[in-house]
């Protein structure tokens, strides 16, 4: 089976360059390798049918450039579209001017409400502006609480209302803002079912008591075929002005993201990536478009090793994944930096194609300290063209880094992975704008 | 107090809950006709349930073979077929955790999918069945959870065990186990903190807390996983990852009360063999309910209530 698209569509459209126009039968088989790709990632059924019909149409009869083989044209193709699809650029926060400003958040039990409107809280307070968390969900055991706690981590006030009526306590929570002289207001409220009438109708009551100036649903990166359903009944009685998408820190191809943009035209503002409170980043339209596709997120992997490297090492780094030139010392300094980067496994699983690793390329302390041993045993001739290394010099590494020669081949197995990877992410990124590295900075005025 | 959130689910619900499943009965409703254009309505449907791309085209494969070889009259005799083979899919050979004798159960699952709401609602289940229940509340990281879960113990009547957020979940476990051997329990439900499958660490916390589970507990220890009905293909992912690091006995799928159909759990049964034990559908004590292989296919196919 293969990982990403890209790699379905070679197998399929064949790895010769500049084969003229694509034709019908060309795009036939793509399209069906587009279709599965996409629902296997959850995009909805309905906007992944109007997808394929659409590029179709701009496919057949199309020139295919130069340097690229068939397969990868329609990628080219089904990338432009995912991205148009998505939006373009950022999404930020509009506010009135009004003060105090309100943004509310809405969304499905579990979405993870009450963490995005602390971490909102705390993005807004680094832009400036005080906070007011309020509590409105008086029915779930505790969620009150909760907010109250992650209000109190931050050192954000929350106003916990009187009383089980939800409306009663979002309009006093804004005059609690005016009095205590904070400017913008965060209202967390229940998560509920589409389908719930009478809880639709209190949330919609929410929204007229306090006119909030931003409303925004909060939508699980795990979610399938249902997201539509949801977010197109709160689109209808609640209406909301954008997304998050929360828990996207882990594998899921976020098809739901897409969906909910298709179908109900509004924009993903933020992604949630992880539990901590600042894990809360602006949403790249078409890093997520790769992601949809499984073509990995190169410009995320870069971004995190740039929190763990200095940036000139980042740099160089950066131009090292980007010009393929890659050796045995990258390799050993990348794995040193591992440590301070989280697990080697979050990062790899960054990497285009990396889910097809071997089990054991999950570097355990041990194994990181004996591929260390075995690298810095090796001469530098070694380190710069492994090729060179036949069994003869494999023995008298294994002998000076003190294990097996088994072990030895092991790491040149793995460097030889990763520098395959490392090609494919090239490949991938050819032709993609180059993106330099900015300070990482914080998201600008939202 | 909050009012009765169960009053919550009212009419207006069921109302909404079948114009919202009328899209499914589509294929019934254009008639006896088994054409292609059936069979595409029929691949859709089971996507849009989560069934998942592969899945569903073996699936409607093979049922296609069986239309033409046994000459299955008309529409509704197709989906008939397919729902009993979903059905048999679904049903997974395996122990209750619940229902067979006394155990200690760990309850696991990423973020938010109703751990600790399925908890306190099995906690009163058991009660009622007239056992013996001692909860312990292992998440020690979110904030708050050890109060939302001190609020269903109140709810369902049973002693929950816990130690101050941020101590070491295994610790808890030790306590938890300790207070119920003293207590002579028979069913020790363990809350455990919401995480991604992704997450080394936090799976290597786990694997650790099912250690102490097994090392002092006297029953046998239990993994259970909650899965969330919304939960898309990512939830094989997922139901892989806690199998593979704990060895997972069975699923309990939560959510059913809204329009997903939780059709992932197909996948997970085919691959990994893990039987759905028990389904939530709603926020009430009471609304768990024995998982139903036959209602679940019947609802997937469309051909439900
Ligand atoms: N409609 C519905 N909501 C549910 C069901 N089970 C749980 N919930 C809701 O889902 C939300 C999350 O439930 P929790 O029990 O807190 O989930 P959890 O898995 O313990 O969450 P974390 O501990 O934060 O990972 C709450 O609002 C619950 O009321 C269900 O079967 N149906
Ligand atoms: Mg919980």
């Amino acid at each position: 089976m293969f990982e990403n698209l890209s790699e379905r569509l070679q197998a399929v459209m064949g790895k010769l360059t500049g084969r003229g126009v694509l034709s019908e039968a060309d795009v036939d088989a793509a399209m069906r390798e587009v279709r599965m790709a996409l629902l296997e990632a959850d995009v909805n059924l309905g906007t992944v049918k109007e997808f394929v019909a659409r590029v179709r149409e701009r496919s057949v009869g199309q020139d295919v450039m130069k340097s690229l083989t068939p397969g990868q044209m329609v990628v080219k193709i089904v990338l432009e579209e995912l991205t148009a699809l998505m939006g373009r650029g950022e999404s930020r926060l509009v506010f009135s001017g009004r003060i105090p400003g309100v943004v509310m958040l809405v969304g499905l039990q579990g979405s993870g409400k009450t963490t995005a409107a602390a971490k909102l809280a705390n993005l807004l307070r680094k832009q400036g502006r005080s906070p007011l968390l309020v509590a409105c969900d008086v029915y779930r055991p505790a969620a009150i609480d909760q907010l109250e706690s992650l209000g109190k981590q931050l050192g954000v006030p929350v106003y916990r209302g009187e009383g089980t009526d939800a409306v009663a306590i979002a309009r006093a929570g804004v005059q609690h803002a005016v009095s205590t002289m904070r400017d913008t207001v965060i209202v967390d409220t229940a998560g509920r079912l589409h389908i719930d009438e009478e809880m639709m109708a209190e949330a919609a009551a929410i929204r007229t008591a306090v006119h909030p100036d931003q409303v925004l649903m909060v939508i699980d990166a795990m979610t399938g075929q249902d997201a539509v359903n949801a977010a197109a009944a709160f689109a209808q009685t609640v209406d909301f002005d954008g997304v998050i998408v929360t828990k996207l820190d882990g594998d899921a191809r976020g098809g739901a993201a897409l969906s909910v943009r298709a179908v109900t035209g509004k924009p993903i503002m933020f992604a949630g990536v992880g539990e901590k409170l600042d894990a809360l980043e602006p949403f790249h339209p078409e890093r997520m478009a790769k992601r949809i596709l499984g073509m990995g997120d190169v410009v995320t992997l870069i971004e995190k090793a740039q929190d763990a490297f200095d940036t000139s090492q980042a740099t160089d780094l950066e131009d090292r994944l980007r010009s393929g030139v890659f050796t045995l010392d990258d390799f050993l300094a990348q794995l040193q930096q591992v440590k301070k980067m989280g697990s080697l496994g979050d990062i790899l699983k960054m990497i285009p194609g990396a889910n097809k690793l071997p089990k054991d390329a999950e570097i355990d302390e041990g194994a990181l300290a004996r591929t260390e041993a075995i690298i810095q045993s090796m001469t530098r001739k070694e380190r710069a063209k492994p090729s060179i290394i036949n069994g003869a010099r494999r023995e008298r590494i294994a002998a000076g880094a003190g294990v097996r020669v088994f072990d030895v081949n092991q790491v040149l197995k793995q460097f030889a992975q990763t520098q395959k990877l490392l090609k494919q992410v090239q490949t991938s990124q050819k032709g993609g704008k180059r993106r330099r590295f900015g300070m990482p900075g914080l998201p600008g005025g939202l | 107090m909050a009012t009765p959130w169960y009053k919550r689910l009212g009419d207006g619900l069921s109302r909404t809950r079948g114009a919202l499943q009328g899209h499914l009965n589509v294929l019934l409703r254009r008639g006896p006709d088994v054409d292609a254009v059936f069979w595409e309505e029929l691949e859709d449907a089971l996507i849009q349930a989560d069934i998942g791309v592969v899945a569903t085209t073996e699936l409607v494969g093979r049922l296609r073979d069986a239309a033409a070889r046994e000459a299955l009259p008309d529409a509704a005799a197709v989906l008939d077929r397919l729902a009993a083979e979903i059905a048999a899919e679904a049903r997974v050979p395996g122990d209750d955790p619940f229902a067979s004798g006394p155990a200690t159960v760990l309850v696991v699952g990423v973020n938010g999918t109703g751990k600790t709401t399925s908890v306190g609602k099995l906690a009163a289940n058991a009660v009622a069945e007239g056992r013996r229940v001692v909860i312990g509340s292992a998440d020690t990281f979110r904030a708050a959870a050890i109060e939302q879960l001190r609020v269903w113990a109140e709810r369902a009547a049973v002693p929950v065990v816990e130690r101050a957020h941020g101590a070491d979940p295994g610790a808890v476990v030790y306590d938890t186990l300790a207070e119920a051997s003293e207590r002579g329990a028979d069913l020790v439900l363990i809350d455990t903190a919401g995480r991604l499958h992704t997450s080394t660490d936090l799976m290597a916390e786990l694997v650790k807390v099912q250690r102490v589970a097994r090392r002092e507990s006297a029953h046998p220890v239990r993994t259970v996983l909650v899965m969330d009905a919304t939960t898309g293909q990512n939830g094989l992912l997922q139901a892989r990852e806690f199998d593979r690091a704990l060895g997972l006995d069975a699923i309990v799928l939560t959510k059913l009360d809204g329009t997903a159909k939780g059709g992932i759990v197909v996948a997970v049964a085919r691959e990994l063999g893990i039987p759905v034990v028990r389904i939530g559908v709603g926020e009430g004590l009471e609304d768990l309910a024995p998982f139903d292989a036959d209602d679940f296919a019947a609802a997937v196919v469309g051909r439900g209530d």
